[in-house]
């Protein structure tokens, strides 16, 4: 059986593609790139949005990604079913592109901020969280100046209600997200979209104390050995 | 508008000029007309005003940096050396690292944010010029007092620039300081470091060879940034029309930034560039006449060609123009295609401008007329040296007579130490740092608050060789040691800098220095600058680590004050296998703590005299080079053999928050007995060429048996383990009370 294959999309200003790539080959998936510009998915199994500044987050974070060749193809496609993981920026443009619902704000304090953060998993019923247990807590880290998660109180109350706020912060809230959300997905489960880097945290030697990251990926992988 | 060309300045050789305001000297004005054997035209004034600046040409420091080249000591390590964009280390396995420190000090004094990013943008350009791809950068900073109400103006704005700026570019910040003292007040100083990775086959150089070969200006446009200078110079030489509107700091635009680094690095790839050179201070004119001198000799360019911001721009504009984000690159006719699809593949605007030749001179047009023509060496290379006066300052002997001898002795040794440890100075950045990115990219081995930052060596370029390697970074520099003694403060900023890669279990490979300083035209500043280069020149061949590179800011004064003078010295090292690096402080509970080194009673310039008592004066601590050379000869050894658990350097407040810091940085504890007398002394005292390391019980026997080998000391002092930071008989302090007055330092003045 040949490898999963997991695109890990570049815009311009897109930071941690490399991180990305990595993390998807240590599972031991194929990273296939994807760029910005092409209208070609080049039929990976699933795609890997990371984070940085696209565009130099000129006019809003993710607005103007939002609009690009490639998403064209991409937003139809998640719609359908095709795993999709937006961290940081790429939570942003999910939301910009409504593939998530709610927007991510300045942070509370103003500051950008990096640093370790304890997050607790509120649902293992995605493509990208069945590896971790309910409530699990890890520890990933955050660095954005953009990640207060806002909706409007009927989006929020379909969010929990429905069991779609996957990760909240633990042990402090950093920048002041409606009801500590760190991360959410969609109806179907198969998006998912959150502030923290799983991929600065899936080695021993370099990025956070954790490998929690770890789990995204090699709980897609089994999904999409199981499709 | 008149346009002042070659033919123009020969028709009027007596036209008034307005070289002072440009501030050019008589002797130096009349050197151009010799040189060219007519008045420069005002875009040639312009390019001769620029290069010859101090800021450009380094006239006044030149005749001491030269120590650096004929002090250097024997390195197989060193590709290229001083003169160039950045200097190039070999750190084996067919890589290179390339590193260098610049200052941006007044700009951010102006300006915080713009100023303190742009000084981030700039760097990382000299570092993409030699061929490599960044991949870390750290910043050395200095601001007036943390209490002072300027100070709460420029540190935000400082930290922002450069996190707005670093974020956004996708480069991790690993480390540096942030340093308190009243002195810098009207001068902080902005030191940004960046480091870079390439193969050792394909460093790229300044240089632009091969008539015929195209002159390619890529990036950002050019507008009116930083360009002071040129409108003092339009306005005497044209009418006078709107010239106030000039902003003279540079703004930054990171994104675009980060586009030219991948365009770069895919222009090296397919191997199209023949040279290449990063607009920088003086823009246009140090591009083009640093090219040109250092190529075949002549080059054509026409100004009319070069994509403008602002479509009011002269030429004398364009030429001193320090609009950001801007490249040049040689490359030969053939390859244009190629060059230019890169670029558009990225939206990075790119434009040939003129083309090289062998005529040895560099020619400019502009609406069809020659408006340059010189020798570009003579801009580049050969602009004046001055032998300044200088002399020992007035009150040093009063200063060094004053020693820390009559302070009294605090009686409360806890007391003191959570003193110290809750001072802007010792206490945590994490205010400053949280704000930066260390993970990007997932090289990040180490970062603040370990001793050096390190990466690992993989992925950075493709076709290059797997390795184990990695490579570490530390910067240091104490503005008080160097004001109590210039020539020993320069060898203590190298020293601390090189011990700070050695407890990583990097081996100390080169050096980069960025010498901040009062005015050179005060012979005591003169003096305080001569004493710091020599010292340092002189620390560097006796610990084999040569000088590749750096930058000299002067004119770090307010009226006659200057500041404390401040080298501030990098330190680049290599670890063999990346996986053996040394993690900072105590790391487990049940290992033995031994301390390094020989404790004197030295107090001259300390924290402890600093914070409690407000005194500066005595003497530095001895910089004894030959112990730093075996202390870091153990602990690099010590970590190839894996016999380290952890290990932090003491420097600012000794021994006493060496200790705090080990406890802090994974929570353990730990309960030592000091193994003399005068627990004061042996608890903060700032002498040097000492460490404290952890080590499992089992591994004692071999540790202390290689550090008599090295003829280091070695104490034993206590064990790892508890809640508390246990000295016997003297202070006992719960490790979550030294985190509570640590992290609180910052935030209780900057919120």
């Amino acid at each position: 059986m040949s490898a999963a294959r997991v695109g890990v999309v570049t815009f311009p200003g897109t930071l941690d593609d490399q991180d990305a790539a990595r993390a998807v080959r240590l599972a031991g998936a194929e990273a296939v790139p994807l760029w910005h510009a092409d209208h070609d998915l080049k039929g990976v199994d699933a795609v890997f949005l990371p984070g940085g500044f696209s565009y130099g987050d000129y006019l809003r974070c993710g607005a103007i990604s939002r609009f690009s060749p490639l998403m064209t193809e991409l937003i139809p496609a998640a719609q359908a079913g095709l795993p999709v993981l937006g961290t940081c920026n790429g939570f942003q443009i999910l939301c910009e592109a409504h593939l998530l619902p709610g927007a991510l704000t300045r942070n509370e304090g103003l500051h950008y901020i990096c640093r370790d953060q304890r997050i607790r998993v509120e649902s293992t019923r995605t493509a990208w969280t069945a590896d971790f247990a309910d409530g699990q807590e890890i520890v990933l880290p955050i660095k954005h100046g953009e990640g207060r998660y806002v909706a409007d109180a009927a989006t929020l109350a379909a969010l929990e209600g429905e069991g779609r706020v996957v990760f909240r912060y633990a042990g402090g809230n950093p920048n002041g997200s409606l009801n500590d959300i760190a991360g959410i997905t969609n109806e179907a489960g198969n998006i998912v979209g959150l502030m923290p880097h799983p991929e600065h945290a899936v080695e021993d030697l370099t990025g956070a104390p954790s490998v929690d990251g770890r789990h995204f990926f090699t709980s897609i992988l089994k999904r999409l050995v199981n499709a | 508008m008149t346009l002042d060309s070659v033919t123009r300045a020969q028709e009027t050789p007596d036209e008034r000029q307005p070289y002072v305001e440009l501030g050019m000297k008589d002797d130096e004005y009349q050197r151009v007309r010799d040189i060219l054997g007519r008045r420069p035209t005002s875009s040639e004034l312009a390019i001769y005003s620029v290069m010859w600046s101090e800021h450009c040409s380094y006239k006044s420091s030149k005749v001491h940096l030269r120590q650096f080249g004929t002090k250097a000591p024997e390195s197989e390590a060193l590709l290229v050396g001083m003169g160039e964009n950045a200097g190039v280390v070999d750190i084996g396995d067919g890589w290179a690292a390339t590193f260098k420190i610049e200052s941006h000090n007044h700009p951010s004094y102006v300006e915080p944010h713009q100023g303190a990013a742009t000084g981030v943008g700039g760097i990382v350009r000299d570092i993409m010029s030699m061929g490599a791809r960044p991949v870390a950068v750290m910043d050395a900073l200095r601001f007036g007092g943390a209490d002072q109400p300027d100070t709460r103006r420029v540190l935000p704005g400082v930290v922002e620039g450069i996190s707005h700026y670093g974020n956004c570019l996708g480069l991790p910040n690993i480390g540096g300081e942030v340093v308190f003292d009243p002195c810098y007040i009207g001068n902080p100083l902005v030191n940004a470091l960046c480091v870079g990775l390439l193969r050792k086959d394909q460093i790229k150089l300044a240089t632009a060879p091969g008539p015929g070969n195209k002159v390619v200006l890529f990036g950002a446009r050019t507008g009116a940034d930083g360009i002071g200078g040129a409108s003092v110079l339009a306005s005497a030489t044209f009418e006078d029309e709107s010239q106030a509107k000039r902003p003279a700091v540079q703004v930054g635009d990171p994104f675009m930034e980060k586009l030219l680094i991948e365009c770069c690095l895919e222009l090296y790839q397919a191997d199209v560039v023949v040279g290449i050179q990063d607009l920088g201070a003086a823009g246009v004119s140090c591009a083009t006449t640093e090219l040109a001198a250092k190529g075949t000799g002549g080059m054509e360019v026409n100004l009319n060609l070069v994509p403008l911001r602002d479509p009011t721009l002269r030429p004398e504009e364009i030429l001193m123009s320090e609009s950001q984000e801007r490249m040049m690159a040689v490359v030969t006719p053939d390859d244009i295609p190629a060059f230019m699809a890169i670029c558009d593949k990225w939206d990075v605007p790119a434009t040939v401008i003129g083309e090289v030749t062998d005529t040895g001179r560099l020619v400019m047009t502009w609406d069809g007329e020659v408006i340059v023509d010189i020798p570009p060496g003579t801009a580049a290379d050969e602009g004046p040296v001055y032998e300044r006066p200088f002399h020992e300052p007035a009150g040093q002997a009063a200063l060094n007579a004053d020693g820390p001898e009559r302070l009294p002795r605090p009686e409360d040794l806890r007391e003191t130490l959570l003193t110290l440890l809750g001072s802007p100075n010792v206490g945590s950045k994490e205010w400053v740092t949280s704000q930066y990115d260390r993970y990007v990219r997932g090289n990040t081995v180490l970062a603040q608050p370990a001793d050096a930052g390190m990466l690992r060596i993989s992925e950075v370029m493709p076709g290059a060789q797997e390795t184990t390697r990695g490579i570490a970074l530390a910067t240091d520099g104490n503005g008080r040691y160097a004001k109590l003694d210039p020539y020993t403060g320069a060898q203590l900023a190298l020293a601390e800098a090189y011990r700070n890669v050695a407890v990583t279990g990097a081996k100390p490979l080169a050096v980069t220095n960025c010498l901040n300083f009062g005015s050179p035209e005060d012979p005591e500043v003169m003096w305080q600058f001569s004493e710091a280069v020599r010292g340092l020149a002189d620390a560097c061949r006796t610990l084999g680590v040569p000088v590749t590179g750096g930058n000299v800011s002067f004119y770090n004064q307010t009226g006659s004050t200057a500041i404390n003078p401040t080298p501030v010295v990098g330190v680049l090292g290599v670890i063999d296998d990346v996986a053996q690096r040394v993690r900072s402080g105590f790391t487990a509970p049940g290992l033995r703590v031994l301390l390094l080194g020989e404790t004197r009673e030295e107090f001259g310039g300390s924290e402890w005299a600093h914070v409690v008592h407000g005194h500066l004066g005595g003497l530095p601590p001895q910089a004894d080079l030959e112990a730093e050379r075996g202390l870091a000869a153990v602990l690099t050894e010590a970590a190839a053999r894996g016999l380290l658990e952890g290990s932090h350097d003491l420097s600012d407040g000794g021994l006493a928050v060496a200790l705090a810091e080990s406890c802090l940085a994974q929570g353990v504890g730990c309960t030592v007995t000091l193994p003399g007398e005068d627990a004061f002394a042996e608890l903060f005292s700032e002498s040097a060429a000492r460490a404290l390391v952890c080590v499992r019980p089992e591994a004692f026997d071999a540790f202390a048996d290689l550090c008599a080998r090295h003829e280091v000391p070695c104490s034993g002092l206590g064990l790892t383990g508890g809640s508390a930071l246990t000295v016997e008989g003297v202070l006992d302090v719960p490790v979550e009370e030294l985190r509570e007055v640590h992290t609180s330092a910052l935030p209780r003045v900057f919120g």
